[in-house]
Protein backbone atom coordinates (compact mmCIF):
# COMPACT_ATOMS: atom_id res chain seq x y z
CA UNK A 1 0.00 0.00 0.00
CA UNK A 2 2.58 2.72 -0.85
CA UNK A 3 1.34 6.03 -1.23
CA UNK A 4 1.96 8.28 -4.73
CA UNK A 5 2.80 5.67 -7.05
CA UNK A 6 2.68 7.50 -10.79
CA UNK A 7 1.43 11.09 -8.83
CA UNK A 8 -1.73 8.96 -7.89
CA UNK A 9 -2.98 10.49 -4.70
CA UNK A 10 -2.72 8.49 -1.31
CA UNK A 11 -5.36 6.40 -0.17
CA UNK A 12 -7.67 7.46 2.68
CA UNK A 13 -9.94 6.14 5.51
CA UNK A 14 -12.51 8.29 6.66
CA UNK A 15 -13.76 7.24 9.73
CA UNK A 16 -16.97 9.35 10.77
CA UNK A 17 -17.96 10.40 14.19
CA UNK A 18 -14.87 11.66 16.76
CA UNK A 19 -16.74 10.09 20.08
CA UNK A 20 -15.05 6.86 21.34
CA UNK A 21 -15.81 4.18 18.52
CA UNK A 22 -14.15 6.88 15.97
CA UNK A 23 -11.33 7.12 18.39
CA UNK A 24 -10.75 3.78 18.34
CA UNK A 25 -10.93 2.92 14.95
CA UNK A 26 -8.06 5.91 14.42
CA UNK A 27 -6.13 4.21 16.41
CA UNK A 28 -6.49 0.66 15.37
CA UNK A 29 -6.14 1.72 11.86
CA UNK A 30 -2.29 3.66 12.85
CA UNK A 31 -1.35 1.15 15.74
CA UNK A 32 -1.96 -1.88 12.72
CA UNK A 33 0.09 0.55 10.60
CA UNK A 34 -2.45 2.14 7.87
CA UNK A 35 -0.13 5.12 7.07
CA UNK A 36 -2.40 6.17 3.77
CA UNK A 37 -4.54 9.69 4.71
CA UNK A 38 -6.60 9.18 7.58
CA UNK A 39 -10.01 11.73 7.99
CA UNK A 40 -11.77 11.77 11.61
CA UNK A 41 -14.76 13.52 11.19
CA UNK A 42 -17.03 15.16 13.70
CA UNK A 43 -19.71 17.02 14.23
CA UNK A 44 -18.76 18.71 17.55
CA UNK A 45 -16.36 21.52 18.07
CA UNK A 46 -14.49 19.16 20.94
CA UNK A 47 -11.97 16.39 20.30
CA UNK A 48 -12.56 13.41 21.25
CA UNK A 49 -14.25 13.04 24.75
CA UNK A 50 -15.79 10.46 27.09
CA UNK A 51 -19.60 9.88 27.59
CA UNK A 52 -19.96 7.94 30.61
CA UNK A 53 -18.82 10.93 32.87
CA UNK A 54 -21.46 13.38 31.86
CA UNK A 55 -24.45 12.13 34.01
CA UNK A 56 -22.00 11.23 36.57
CA UNK A 57 -18.77 13.60 37.12
CA UNK A 58 -19.74 16.03 34.98
CA UNK A 59 -23.62 16.42 36.63
CA UNK A 60 -22.66 16.19 39.86
CA UNK A 61 -19.32 18.89 39.68
CA UNK A 62 -17.23 16.80 40.88
CA UNK A 63 -15.57 17.20 37.30
CA UNK A 64 -14.75 20.21 34.96
CA UNK A 65 -15.15 19.34 31.53
CA UNK A 66 -11.61 19.27 30.25
CA UNK A 67 -11.50 15.80 32.51
CA UNK A 68 -13.72 13.99 29.93
CA UNK A 69 -10.70 14.93 27.15
CA UNK A 70 -9.70 10.84 25.81
CA UNK A 71 -6.47 11.80 24.27
CA UNK A 72 -4.10 15.41 25.18
CA UNK A 73 -3.32 17.23 21.72
CA UNK A 74 -0.26 15.75 21.36
CA UNK A 75 -1.57 12.26 21.49
CA UNK A 76 -3.83 13.09 18.52
CA UNK A 77 -1.21 15.15 16.75
CA UNK A 78 1.23 11.56 16.66
CA UNK A 79 -1.83 9.83 14.83
CA UNK A 80 -1.44 12.37 11.69
CA UNK A 81 -4.98 13.10 11.00
CA UNK A 82 -6.79 14.98 8.44
CA UNK A 83 -9.06 15.99 11.93
CA UNK A 84 -12.47 17.80 10.49
CA UNK A 85 -14.38 18.74 14.16
CA UNK A 86 -17.54 21.03 13.60
CA UNK A 87 -18.13 19.49 10.43
CA UNK A 88 -21.63 16.89 9.84
CA UNK A 89 -21.13 14.17 7.18
CA UNK A 90 -24.04 15.51 4.52
CA UNK A 91 -24.24 12.11 2.27
CA UNK A 92 -21.70 8.93 1.61
CA UNK A 93 -21.97 6.98 -1.67
CA UNK A 94 -21.45 3.63 -0.67
CA UNK A 95 -20.70 1.62 -4.07
CA UNK A 96 -17.94 4.70 -5.10
CA UNK A 97 -17.06 4.94 -1.14
CA UNK A 98 -17.03 8.33 -1.79
CA UNK A 99 -17.92 10.97 1.44
CA UNK A 100 -19.68 14.53 1.00
CA UNK A 101 -19.61 16.88 4.19
CA UNK A 102 -21.44 19.47 4.95
CA UNK A 103 -18.75 21.81 5.55
CA UNK A 104 -18.90 25.63 3.58
CA UNK A 105 -16.58 23.72 0.56
CA UNK A 106 -19.16 20.73 0.16
CA UNK A 107 -16.06 18.60 0.15
CA UNK A 108 -16.09 15.47 -1.53
CA UNK A 109 -13.75 12.82 0.10
CA UNK A 110 -13.00 9.54 -2.25
CA UNK A 111 -11.62 6.96 0.21
CA UNK A 112 -10.37 3.47 0.32
CA UNK A 113 -12.55 2.63 2.78
CA UNK A 114 -15.33 4.29 6.12
CA UNK A 115 -16.04 3.56 8.95
CA UNK A 116 -19.06 5.24 10.51
CA UNK A 117 -19.05 5.87 14.02
CA UNK A 118 -21.88 8.84 13.98
CA UNK A 119 -23.78 7.57 17.38
CA UNK A 120 -27.13 8.14 18.46
CA UNK A 121 -28.96 11.25 19.34
CA UNK A 122 -31.28 11.41 21.92
CA UNK A 123 -35.00 11.20 21.70
CA UNK A 124 -37.07 14.29 22.71
CA UNK A 125 -40.65 14.31 23.76
CA UNK A 126 -43.05 16.39 21.64
CA UNK A 127 -44.17 19.69 21.62
CA UNK A 128 -40.96 20.62 23.76
CA UNK A 129 -39.15 21.93 21.18
CA UNK A 130 -37.39 26.10 22.61
CA UNK A 131 -39.64 25.38 25.81
CA UNK A 132 -37.01 26.55 28.81
CA UNK A 133 -36.33 24.55 31.22
CA UNK A 134 -36.35 21.20 29.16
CA UNK A 135 -32.85 19.41 28.54
CA UNK A 136 -31.41 16.36 27.06
CA UNK A 137 -28.38 14.60 27.79
CA UNK A 138 -26.01 13.25 25.08
CA UNK A 139 -23.21 16.02 24.36
CA UNK A 140 -20.77 18.14 26.97
CA UNK A 141 -22.52 21.25 26.16
CA UNK A 142 -25.81 19.18 27.06
CA UNK A 143 -24.23 17.94 30.53
CA UNK A 144 -23.21 21.63 31.32
CA UNK A 145 -26.10 23.33 30.62
CA UNK A 146 -28.80 20.99 32.73
CA UNK A 147 -25.22 21.75 35.50
CA UNK A 148 -26.27 25.39 35.42
CA UNK A 149 -29.60 24.84 36.16
CA UNK A 150 -28.89 22.66 38.45
CA UNK A 151 -26.63 25.19 40.03
CA UNK A 152 -29.49 26.86 42.06
CA UNK A 153 -30.85 25.02 44.98
CA UNK A 154 -34.52 23.55 45.24
CA UNK A 155 -35.42 22.72 41.69
CA UNK A 156 -37.97 20.04 41.01
CA UNK A 157 -36.96 18.14 38.37
CA UNK A 158 -38.96 15.20 36.52
CA UNK A 159 -36.66 12.86 34.95
CA UNK A 160 -38.43 11.01 31.91
CA UNK A 161 -37.29 7.72 31.28
CA UNK A 162 -36.06 6.00 33.94
CA UNK A 163 -32.90 3.70 31.28
CA UNK A 164 -29.78 3.64 33.10
CA UNK A 165 -29.15 8.01 32.23
CA UNK A 166 -32.06 9.06 33.75
CA UNK A 167 -31.52 7.20 36.81
CA UNK A 168 -27.84 8.06 37.02
CA UNK A 169 -29.11 11.67 36.11
CA UNK A 170 -32.07 11.09 39.18
CA UNK A 171 -29.11 10.37 41.68
CA UNK A 172 -26.88 12.75 41.24
CA UNK A 173 -29.56 15.44 41.37
CA UNK A 174 -30.94 13.85 44.51
CA UNK A 175 -27.08 14.21 45.49
CA UNK A 176 -27.51 17.75 44.95
CA UNK A 177 -30.31 18.27 47.00
CA UNK A 178 -32.98 18.51 44.36
CA UNK A 179 -36.49 17.11 44.54
CA UNK A 180 -36.47 14.96 42.25
CA UNK A 181 -39.24 12.41 40.19
CA UNK A 182 -38.24 9.65 38.32
CA UNK A 183 -40.76 8.71 35.43
CA UNK A 184 -41.17 5.45 34.03
CA UNK A 185 -43.38 2.83 31.89
CA UNK A 186 -42.22 0.38 34.33
CA UNK A 187 -42.34 0.09 38.57
CA UNK A 188 -38.45 0.41 38.64
CA UNK A 189 -35.20 1.84 37.39
CA UNK A 190 -33.71 0.28 34.74
CA UNK A 191 -36.42 -2.12 35.38
CA UNK A 192 -36.23 -3.78 31.81
CA UNK A 193 -32.72 -4.56 31.88
CA UNK A 194 -32.58 -5.78 35.59
CA UNK A 195 -35.95 -7.29 35.98
CA UNK A 196 -38.53 -7.36 38.72
CA UNK A 197 -36.25 -8.83 41.44
CA UNK A 198 -33.37 -6.30 41.13
CA UNK A 199 -34.91 -3.51 39.83
CA UNK A 200 -36.77 -3.26 42.75
CA UNK A 201 -33.80 -3.71 44.84
CA UNK A 202 -32.58 -0.56 42.90
CA UNK A 203 -35.99 0.98 43.31
CA UNK A 204 -35.71 1.09 46.95
CA UNK A 205 -32.16 2.57 47.21
CA UNK A 206 -33.63 5.65 45.23
CA UNK A 207 -36.70 5.78 47.52
CA UNK A 208 -34.54 5.48 50.09
CA UNK A 209 -32.65 8.15 48.92
CA UNK A 210 -35.47 10.53 48.24
CA UNK A 211 -36.23 9.56 44.70
CA UNK A 212 -39.64 9.66 43.85
CA UNK A 213 -40.61 7.02 41.54
CA UNK A 214 -43.59 7.28 39.51
CA UNK A 215 -45.10 4.92 36.44
CA UNK A 216 -46.32 6.62 33.68
CA UNK A 217 -45.36 7.65 29.64
CA UNK A 218 -45.21 11.34 29.49
CA UNK A 219 -46.91 12.56 26.52
CA UNK A 220 -45.76 16.38 26.71
CA UNK A 221 -45.33 19.00 29.04
CA UNK A 222 -47.30 21.31 30.58
CA UNK A 223 -45.86 25.45 30.43
CA UNK A 224 -46.23 28.49 31.49
CA UNK A 225 -44.88 31.68 30.66
CA UNK A 226 -41.08 31.86 31.01
CA UNK A 227 -39.88 34.41 34.24
CA UNK A 228 -36.92 34.75 32.42
CA UNK A 229 -38.52 36.10 28.86
CA UNK A 230 -36.84 33.53 27.32
CA UNK A 231 -36.76 33.30 23.06
CA UNK A 232 -40.33 31.48 22.97
CA UNK A 233 -41.45 32.82 25.97
CA UNK A 234 -42.44 29.56 27.60
CA UNK A 235 -41.25 27.52 30.40
CA UNK A 236 -42.07 24.10 31.33
CA UNK A 237 -43.89 23.47 34.35
CA UNK A 238 -44.69 20.17 34.82
CA UNK A 239 -44.19 16.79 32.51
CA UNK A 240 -48.24 15.49 31.24
CA UNK A 241 -49.01 12.01 31.46
CA UNK A 242 -50.77 9.46 29.16
CA UNK A 243 -52.76 8.35 31.85
CA UNK A 244 -54.47 12.45 32.39
CA UNK A 245 -51.93 12.78 35.44
CA UNK A 246 -49.09 16.01 35.53
CA UNK A 247 -45.90 16.26 37.29
CA UNK A 248 -45.16 19.31 38.39
CA UNK A 249 -41.55 20.37 38.00
CA UNK A 250 -39.69 23.69 36.87
CA UNK A 251 -37.07 21.36 35.35
CA UNK A 252 -37.18 18.30 33.06
CA UNK A 253 -34.62 16.13 32.04
CA UNK A 254 -35.94 13.85 28.51
CA UNK A 255 -33.77 10.04 28.82
CA UNK A 256 -36.23 8.80 27.09
CA UNK A 257 -33.93 6.58 24.81
CA UNK A 258 -31.97 7.94 21.71
CA UNK A 259 -32.30 7.39 17.50
CA UNK A 260 -29.12 6.16 15.73
CA UNK A 261 -27.41 8.67 13.53
CA UNK A 262 -27.79 7.31 10.25
CA UNK A 263 -30.12 10.16 8.34
CA UNK A 264 -26.92 11.46 6.54
CA UNK A 265 -26.65 7.95 5.06
CA UNK A 266 -30.08 7.68 3.63
CA UNK A 267 -30.63 7.90 -0.20
CA UNK A 268 -30.34 11.65 -0.51
CA UNK A 269 -28.47 12.43 2.29
CA UNK A 270 -29.45 14.94 4.45
CA UNK A 271 -32.50 15.43 2.71
CA UNK A 272 -33.80 12.29 4.53
CA UNK A 273 -33.37 13.73 8.27
CA UNK A 274 -36.73 14.57 9.52
CA UNK A 275 -37.95 11.03 8.74
CA UNK A 276 -34.46 9.31 10.28
CA UNK A 277 -36.09 7.04 12.03
CA UNK A 278 -38.54 5.62 9.68
CA UNK A 279 -35.27 5.74 6.92
CA UNK A 280 -36.60 1.77 6.93
CA UNK A 281 -36.16 -0.76 4.43
CA UNK A 282 -32.74 0.82 3.88
CA UNK A 283 -30.78 3.02 0.73
CA UNK A 284 -29.91 1.46 -2.64
CA UNK A 285 -27.34 3.30 -4.66
CA UNK A 286 -27.87 2.62 -8.78
CA UNK A 287 -25.09 -0.19 -8.56
CA UNK A 288 -26.61 -2.01 -6.09
CA UNK A 289 -24.74 -1.54 -2.88
CA UNK A 290 -27.61 -1.37 -0.51
CA UNK A 291 -26.74 0.20 3.26
CA UNK A 292 -29.11 -1.54 5.98
CA UNK A 293 -30.79 1.28 8.11
CA UNK A 294 -33.76 -0.38 9.54
CA UNK A 295 -31.98 0.00 13.25
CA UNK A 296 -29.20 1.63 12.80
CA UNK A 297 -26.76 0.49 9.97
CA UNK A 298 -26.95 -2.97 9.89
CA UNK A 299 -23.44 -4.84 9.66
CA UNK A 300 -22.19 -8.06 9.13
CA UNK A 301 -19.98 -10.07 11.96
CA UNK A 302 -17.12 -8.13 10.45
CA UNK A 303 -19.01 -5.17 10.81
CA UNK A 304 -19.23 -4.58 7.69
CA UNK A 305 -22.05 -2.70 5.43
CA UNK A 306 -21.12 -2.54 2.71
CA UNK A 307 -17.59 -3.65 0.88
CA UNK A 308 -15.29 -0.83 1.83
CA UNK A 309 -17.67 0.38 4.75
CA UNK A 310 -18.28 -0.48 7.74
CA UNK A 311 -19.94 0.41 11.26
CA UNK A 312 -18.97 1.32 14.79
CA UNK A 313 -20.41 1.80 18.38
CA UNK A 314 -23.93 2.97 19.15
CA UNK A 315 -24.98 3.55 15.77
CA UNK A 316 -23.89 0.00 14.57
CA UNK A 317 -26.35 -3.47 14.40
CA UNK A 318 -24.06 -6.24 13.58
CA UNK A 319 -24.53 -9.86 13.46
CA UNK A 320 -22.83 -11.59 16.73
CA UNK A 321 -21.91 -15.01 15.97
CA UNK A 322 -21.80 -16.60 19.24
CA UNK A 323 -24.79 -15.24 19.93
CA UNK A 324 -26.21 -15.52 17.09
CA UNK A 325 -28.58 -12.96 16.22
CA UNK A 326 -28.30 -8.80 15.16
CA UNK A 327 -27.22 -6.54 18.28
CA UNK A 328 -26.55 -2.74 18.54
CA UNK A 329 -25.14 -1.93 21.57
CA UNK A 330 -25.17 1.32 23.08
CA UNK A 331 -22.36 0.64 26.11
CA UNK A 332 -18.80 2.20 26.22
CA UNK A 333 -16.95 -0.80 25.69
CA UNK A 334 -18.44 -1.81 23.01
CA UNK A 335 -17.73 1.51 20.91
CA UNK A 336 -13.90 1.14 21.88
CA UNK A 337 -14.07 -2.66 20.78
CA UNK A 338 -15.58 -2.16 18.06
CA UNK A 339 -14.08 0.73 16.72
CA UNK A 340 -11.11 -1.38 16.98
CA UNK A 341 -12.60 -4.24 15.22
CA UNK A 342 -13.85 -2.00 12.43
CA UNK A 343 -10.62 -0.97 11.94
CA UNK A 344 -8.78 -3.64 11.69
CA UNK A 345 -11.55 -5.87 9.25
CA UNK A 346 -11.46 -2.75 7.52
CA UNK A 347 -7.68 -3.25 6.50
CA UNK A 348 -7.83 -7.03 6.37
CA UNK A 349 -10.49 -6.27 3.24
CA UNK A 350 -8.17 -4.05 1.66
CA UNK A 351 -5.18 -5.91 1.69
CA UNK A 352 -5.42 -9.04 3.61
CA UNK A 353 -1.63 -10.02 2.83
CA UNK A 354 -0.31 -7.30 4.74
CA UNK A 355 -3.19 -6.73 7.31
CA UNK A 356 -4.47 -10.26 7.83
CA UNK A 357 -7.58 -12.48 7.44
CA UNK A 358 -10.63 -10.91 8.67
CA UNK A 359 -12.17 -11.62 12.21
CA UNK A 360 -15.64 -12.44 13.79
CA UNK A 361 -16.54 -9.71 16.29
CA UNK A 362 -17.54 -11.51 19.09
CA UNK A 363 -17.22 -9.33 22.31
CA UNK A 364 -18.70 -9.72 26.00
CA UNK A 365 -20.56 -6.76 26.33
CA UNK A 366 -19.82 -4.71 29.34
CA UNK A 367 -21.89 -1.99 31.07
CA UNK A 368 -21.44 -0.56 34.04
CA UNK A 369 -23.62 2.14 36.54
CA UNK A 370 -22.92 4.36 38.94
CA UNK A 371 -26.56 5.43 41.30
CA UNK A 372 -26.14 6.53 45.17
CA UNK A 373 -22.74 4.89 45.67
CA UNK A 374 -24.33 1.36 44.38
CA UNK A 375 -21.80 0.04 41.36
CA UNK A 376 -23.97 -2.13 39.12
CA UNK A 377 -21.76 -4.08 36.56
CA UNK A 378 -23.19 -6.62 33.86
CA UNK A 379 -21.33 -8.70 31.44
CA UNK A 380 -23.91 -9.91 28.19
CA UNK A 381 -27.06 -8.93 27.58
CA UNK A 382 -29.44 -8.91 30.32
CA UNK A 383 -32.74 -7.90 27.96
CA UNK A 384 -35.23 -10.05 26.91
CA UNK A 385 -34.61 -12.38 29.97
CA UNK A 386 -37.21 -15.33 30.64
CA UNK A 387 -35.54 -16.33 33.66
CA UNK A 388 -33.10 -14.45 36.36
CA UNK A 389 -32.01 -15.78 39.50
CA UNK A 390 -30.66 -13.24 41.84
CA UNK A 391 -28.63 -14.21 44.91
CA UNK A 392 -27.57 -12.01 47.66
CA UNK A 393 -24.07 -11.81 49.60
CA UNK A 394 -24.77 -12.41 53.40
CA UNK A 395 -27.95 -11.38 52.94
CA UNK A 396 -27.24 -7.65 52.39
CA UNK A 397 -29.33 -6.66 49.18
CA UNK A 398 -26.77 -4.50 48.32
CA UNK A 399 -24.25 -7.16 47.27
CA UNK A 400 -26.03 -9.25 44.75
CA UNK A 401 -25.11 -10.84 41.63
CA UNK A 402 -27.89 -11.80 39.64
CA UNK A 403 -27.93 -14.72 35.92
CA UNK A 404 -30.04 -13.85 32.96
CA UNK A 405 -31.05 -16.48 30.51
CA UNK A 406 -33.49 -17.18 27.99
CA UNK A 407 -34.40 -19.95 25.99
CA UNK A 408 -32.08 -22.37 28.12
CA UNK A 409 -29.07 -20.35 27.99
CA UNK A 410 -27.62 -18.38 29.91
CA UNK A 411 -27.37 -15.17 28.63
CA UNK A 412 -25.99 -12.21 30.92
CA UNK A 413 -24.50 -11.83 35.03
CA UNK A 414 -24.78 -8.61 36.77
CA UNK A 415 -23.25 -7.91 40.07
CA UNK A 416 -23.18 -4.94 42.90
CA UNK A 417 -20.85 -4.59 45.88
CA UNK A 418 -19.06 -8.03 44.80
CA UNK A 419 -15.35 -8.39 44.92
CA UNK A 420 -13.53 -7.95 41.74
CA UNK A 421 -12.62 -11.80 41.40
CA UNK A 422 -16.03 -12.46 42.38
CA UNK A 423 -17.42 -10.64 39.42
CA UNK A 424 -14.77 -11.60 36.93
CA UNK A 425 -15.69 -15.53 37.54
CA UNK A 426 -19.28 -14.59 36.38
CA UNK A 427 -18.19 -12.96 33.60
CA UNK A 428 -16.58 -16.44 32.80
CA UNK A 429 -20.06 -17.51 32.71
CA UNK A 430 -20.92 -16.15 29.34
CA UNK A 431 -17.86 -15.41 27.74
CA UNK A 432 -17.92 -18.45 26.17
CA UNK A 433 -17.43 -19.78 22.27
CA UNK A 434 -20.96 -20.94 22.42
CA UNK A 435 -24.15 -19.49 24.19
CA UNK A 436 -23.74 -21.12 27.75
CA UNK A 437 -26.35 -24.33 28.75
CA UNK A 438 -29.07 -22.39 31.49
CA UNK A 439 -28.22 -25.44 34.04
CA UNK A 440 -24.70 -25.68 33.70
CA UNK A 441 -24.11 -22.01 34.00
CA UNK A 442 -26.74 -21.67 37.04
CA UNK A 443 -24.96 -24.13 39.04
CA UNK A 444 -21.56 -22.36 38.28
CA UNK A 445 -22.76 -19.28 39.40
CA UNK A 446 -23.95 -20.12 42.58
CA UNK A 447 -20.39 -21.77 43.03
CA UNK A 448 -19.07 -18.44 41.95
CA UNK A 449 -21.27 -16.45 43.92
CA UNK A 450 -21.24 -18.20 47.33
CA UNK A 451 -18.53 -20.21 47.22
CA UNK B 1 7.22 1.78 28.90
CA UNK B 2 5.96 3.69 31.73
CA UNK B 3 2.53 2.81 32.82
CA UNK B 4 0.06 5.30 34.75
CA UNK B 5 -3.27 4.82 36.02
CA UNK B 6 -6.12 6.97 37.11
CA UNK B 7 -7.88 5.31 39.94
CA UNK B 8 -10.22 8.72 40.35
CA UNK B 9 -11.00 7.88 36.55
CA UNK B 10 -11.31 4.19 36.78
CA UNK B 11 -14.89 2.34 37.06
CA UNK B 12 -13.70 -0.77 37.98
CA UNK B 13 -14.37 -2.79 34.45
CA UNK B 14 -11.40 -4.58 35.42
CA UNK B 15 -10.59 -5.43 31.56
CA UNK B 16 -7.23 -4.49 31.99
CA UNK B 17 -7.06 -7.59 34.84
CA UNK B 18 -8.15 -10.03 32.02
CA UNK B 19 -5.59 -8.33 29.40
CA UNK B 20 -2.51 -8.06 31.18
CA UNK B 21 -2.70 -9.94 34.64
CA UNK B 22 1.01 -9.44 35.50
CA UNK B 23 0.66 -6.03 35.28
CA UNK B 24 -2.75 -4.72 36.63
CA UNK B 25 -4.83 -5.55 39.81
CA UNK B 26 -8.45 -4.31 41.30
CA UNK B 27 -8.33 -3.87 45.32
CA UNK B 28 -11.08 -5.88 46.78
CA UNK B 29 -13.31 -3.55 48.29
CA UNK B 30 -14.28 -1.28 45.38
CA UNK B 31 -13.09 -3.09 42.36
CA UNK B 32 -10.16 0.02 41.53
CA UNK B 33 -6.89 -0.65 39.41
CA UNK B 34 -3.95 -1.60 41.05
CA UNK B 35 -0.90 -1.09 39.18
CA UNK B 36 1.49 -3.66 39.96
CA UNK B 37 4.13 -3.17 37.54
CA UNK B 38 4.55 0.50 36.41
CA UNK B 39 7.52 -0.19 33.98
CA UNK B 40 6.68 -3.57 32.27
CA UNK B 41 8.79 -5.91 30.17
CA UNK B 42 8.64 -5.88 26.68
CA UNK B 43 6.85 -9.07 26.79
CA UNK B 44 3.92 -7.09 27.85
CA UNK B 45 3.54 -4.28 26.13
CA UNK B 46 1.49 -5.21 23.34
CA UNK B 47 -0.87 -6.55 26.43
CA UNK B 48 -0.62 -3.43 27.99
CA UNK B 49 -0.87 -1.41 25.35
CA UNK B 50 -4.45 -3.25 24.32
CA UNK B 51 -5.37 -2.76 28.25
CA UNK B 52 -4.89 1.10 27.70
CA UNK B 53 -6.68 1.27 24.57
CA UNK B 54 -10.01 -1.00 25.49
CA UNK B 55 -10.35 0.57 29.31
CA UNK B 56 -13.58 2.16 29.07
CA UNK B 57 -12.71 4.82 31.69
CA UNK B 58 -9.40 6.09 29.55
CA UNK B 59 -7.87 5.22 33.08
CA UNK B 60 -4.40 3.82 31.81
CA UNK B 61 -1.94 6.14 30.10
CA UNK B 62 1.15 4.39 28.31
CA UNK B 63 3.97 6.08 27.70
CA UNK B 64 6.36 4.87 24.81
Amino acid sequence: MTSGDRGRPAPRIAVVGASAAGLAAVEGLRRAGWDGLLTLVGDEPHPPYDRPPLSKQVLSGSWEPDRTGLRSAEQLAGLDLDLRLGTRAAALDAAARRLTLDDAERTVLDCAGIVVATGVRPRTLPGTEGVAGVYVLRSLEDALALRERLAAPGRRLAVVGDGVLGAEAAAVATGLGHRVVLIGSGTAPMGRVLGAETGALLAAVHRAHGVELRAGRASGVVTGPDPAGGPDGRHVTGVRLADGGTVEADTVLVATGSVPAVDWLGPSGEAAAPGAEAAGAGARAADGVRLDLADGLGCDAHCAAAPGVYGAGDVARWYHPVLGRTLRVEHRMNATEQGLAAARNLLAELDAERFGAPRPFAPVPYFWSDQFGLKLQAYGVLEGADRIEVLCLEKDPLRLAALHGREGRATGVLGAGLPPRTVRGLRALVAGDAPADWDEALAAFRTAVQG
Amino acid sequence: MRVTVDPDKCCGAGQCVLVAPEVFDQRDEDGIVVLLDAAPPADRHEAVREAAAICPAAAIEVDA
